[in-house]
């Protein structure tokens, strides 16, 4: 069968089977759509975590970033999994035990203030949509490459396929969708990587093949340090940012993940506070699947697209490399007219751009696999980029209906009511991040860092406080809250879209890049919040009595209202 | 519900952070001591084709993460248990 036959059947399977369990497990009340009814067993929370954490970032751009950064990428590695850590031992049971729908219902309350709710929802929004936005983008990406339509058309299925299911299952239909996502998406990624593994190094283990020797005996990290010295890159295994940099931004993402409100309330559907817990341990496991591999992918497709494109004649290029070349991702200059392709890091002889979000799509094609081996990845990219933007979108419907409908607006509204206006800004929402998937804004890349930074700087502090003080009140929170958001804000302005009169690299504070500020606006909302809180007033009984409750695990209740 | 006694509650929260306290220090150790800090150190160090440091800062650090959130259920479950919380 020729490829695009494989393609539509692999992606039109995935797709009716996703569309049936939207069918098969409609939700029927709030607690059905906003947490599935509180009762997924831990092991499928797990595996619809891992789906509704990896996106199209984790499945499609990390390897390609790692792959191009080296060390450097370690970041990412590091910063997306401890993150995990932080939010299993620190947040899950706490917050399942305070049994509430959403994360700024917990700050809302936890904090006895309107004022803190509304920072939350803003919070909460603008994180949110900056996500959706990029996956809708993955999604077009997939369908223009290797469906050959039109981008838009592209981002236009994929939004109707979310909406089908994400506005008729809510969260009950969303959770078992994200278990066949995940099954989809890792067998997708792990196959591509055990046949090029075999055939580099005759391992079939990616996470040790890499560390393994080619067919000359050489190592293959040894001999990928030894080409990109050659090339004038920085040695892959050394990476070329500096040591404080890379501290701060693997901690900005890991707190700003364990703040991530999509991946909080996967943990409002399970039954009890053990059962949270054990679902973050499965997530992090089949997580650590894909993020293992990930890295050797990196090495893999390094070393094979160096080798296969570098020097060499222009003309005898394969197949993948003009089909790349016509989305405009890929493009090659002949600066000094040899007919060859020079790819080397001096941007004044280099002839050679690489996006870097085309090395996992591409890998396959570069090593020749077999053509049910590219559609495979075309269908796990798909359920990547698709199983988050559902997770994203129900939490941008429950900031509405729930947060500011029913708790601001209209506490009086029924059930039903607040079902169909779940179900309504669940459907604006789609049309807006449709929206920016066909007209990205240019600073995507940087609003998605914006997006870490500001959870880091914002909810987190905010939600640990709230945790593991009792004394933390709500003047402490709230100024803490926005004080670190106005200090990111102001960074990322001023770094990186050029406002009050921009800066470069020599003007950063300490050295520290505008993705790694998120920690230092953390660090600064928890000094000013516990100042604050020691000169005002102790939050009332009841709610120091709350927070004594939510450390005890049981009797977690069902989550409520 | 059972109600628990105070003193137990208390106990109970200090084992937990006590727990906390060690399991987050690894995890401490490993991404940013290993992988960050001490990097250049452990490089020097091989493992088959792995350098050490780098080693640990795109796979053994996710190891360990995952051992660790595993091993903090155990203990709490056990906890659990001797407080009779295990609903």
């Amino acid at each position: 069968m020729d490829l695009q036959t494989w393609i539509w059947l692999l992606v039109g399977i995935t797709f009716a089977l996703y569309i049936g369990i939207a069918i098969w497990s409609r939700a029927g009340s709030t607690k059905e759509f906003y947490v599935a009814g509180g009762g997924v067993s831990p092991l499928a929370n797990g595996l619809a975590t891992a789906a509704d954490w990896m996106s199209a970032a984790s499945f499609i751009s990390m390897a390609g970033l790692i792959s191009f950064n080296g060390y450097d990428g370690s970041v990412y590695l590091m910063g997306w999994t401890g993150g995990y850590v932080l939010l299993a031992l620190l947040l899950a049971p706490y917050l399942r035990k305070f049994g509430k729908f959403t994360v700024p219902d917990f700050i809302g309350d936890r904090y006895y203030s309107n004022v803190a709710r509304t920072v939350a929802v803003f919070c909460a929004l603008l994180v949110s949509f900056t996500y959706v936005a990029g996956q809708m983008r993955g999604v077009g990406l997939v369908f223009s490459r290797f469906l050959e339509v039109d981008i838009n058309t592209g981002v236009i299925i994929g939004m109707i396929i979310v909406l089908f299911y994400a506005v008729l299952g809510g969260m009950k239909g969303i959770t078992y969708t994200q278990v066949a996502q995940y099954c989809v998406l890792i067998f997708a990624f792990m196959v591509p990587a055990i046949f090029i593994s075999i055939q580099i190094t005759g391992n079939p283990i990616p996470q040790l093949g890499f560390g393994g020797q080619d067919a000359n005996g050489i190592y293959l990290l040894d001999k990928l340090d030894g080409l990109h010295r050659d090339l004038g890159f920085a040695e892959y295994t050394s990476g070329s940012k500096s040591k404080l940099d890379v501290f701060f931004i693997t901690a900005a993402l890991m707190v700003g993940t364990a703040g991530l409100p999509h991946v909080i309330v996967r943990f409002f559907t399970v039954k009890k506070v053990s059962d949270a817990r054990k679902s973050a341990g499965w997530a992090l496991l089949f997580i650590m699947i894909l993020y293992t591999t990930a890295p050797a992918i990196a090495v893999f497709a390094r070393t094979n697209m160096i080798e296969t494109v570098n020097n060499q004649e222009y003309k005898n290029m394969p197949d993948w490399f003009t089909t790349w070349e016509e989305t405009g991702l890929l493009s090659f200059n002949d600066k000094n007219n040899d007919g060859k392709i020079q790819y080397l890091a001096d941007t004044s002889k280099n002839e050679l751009i690489i996006d870097k979000d085309i090395m996992v799509l591409a890998n396959p094609e570069i090593a020749g696999l077999p053509n049910w081996v590219i559609a495979l990845v075309a269908a796990g990219a798909l359920a990547a980029a698709l199983s988050t933007a559902a997770g994203l979108l129900l939490v941008i419907s429950a900031s509405v209906s729930h947060d500011l409908i029913k708790k601001m607006i209209k506490p009086d509204i029924s059930e039903k009511g607040e079902l169909v206006a779940a179900r309504l800004s669940a459907v604006v929402a789609v049309c807006v991040a449709g929206y920016f998937g066909i007209n990205p804004p240019d600073f995507v890349a940087a609003t998605v860092a914006l997006a870490f930074g500001l959870a880091a700087a914002s909810f987190f502090p905010a939600i640990i406080l709230g945790i593991f003080t009792k004394k933390m009140n709500k003047e402490g929170a709230i100024s803490g809250m926005i004080i670190g958001i106005l200090m990111m804000l102001f960074y990322m302005l001023k770094f990186k879209f050029d406002w009050f009169g921009g800066g470069t690299k020599e003007d950063w504070w300490f050295g520290i890049s505008p993705e790694g500020f998120g920690t230092v606006a953390m660090i600064i909302n928890f000094i000013v919040s516990i100042v604050i809180s020691k000169f005002t007033p102790d939050p009332p009984k009841e709610v120091q009595e709350i927070v004594a409750n939510i450390r005890i695990p049981s009797g977690a209740g069902e989550a409520t209202h | 519900m059972k109600k628990m006694k105070k003193s137990d509650q208390k106990k109970y929260w200090k084992t937990n952070l006590k727990y906390l306290t060690v399991l987050l220090t690894i995890w401490f150790i490993v991404s940013y001591g290993c992988g960050i800090i001490f990097v250049d150190e452990l490089n020097t160090i091989r493992m088959g084709g792995f350098k050490l440091g780098f080693w640990f800062a795109q796979q053994g650090s996710i190891y360990v993460f995952t051992i660790l959130i595993f091993v903090y259920i155990k203990l709490m479950n056990k906890l659990d248990k001797k407080y009779n919380l295990d609903s």
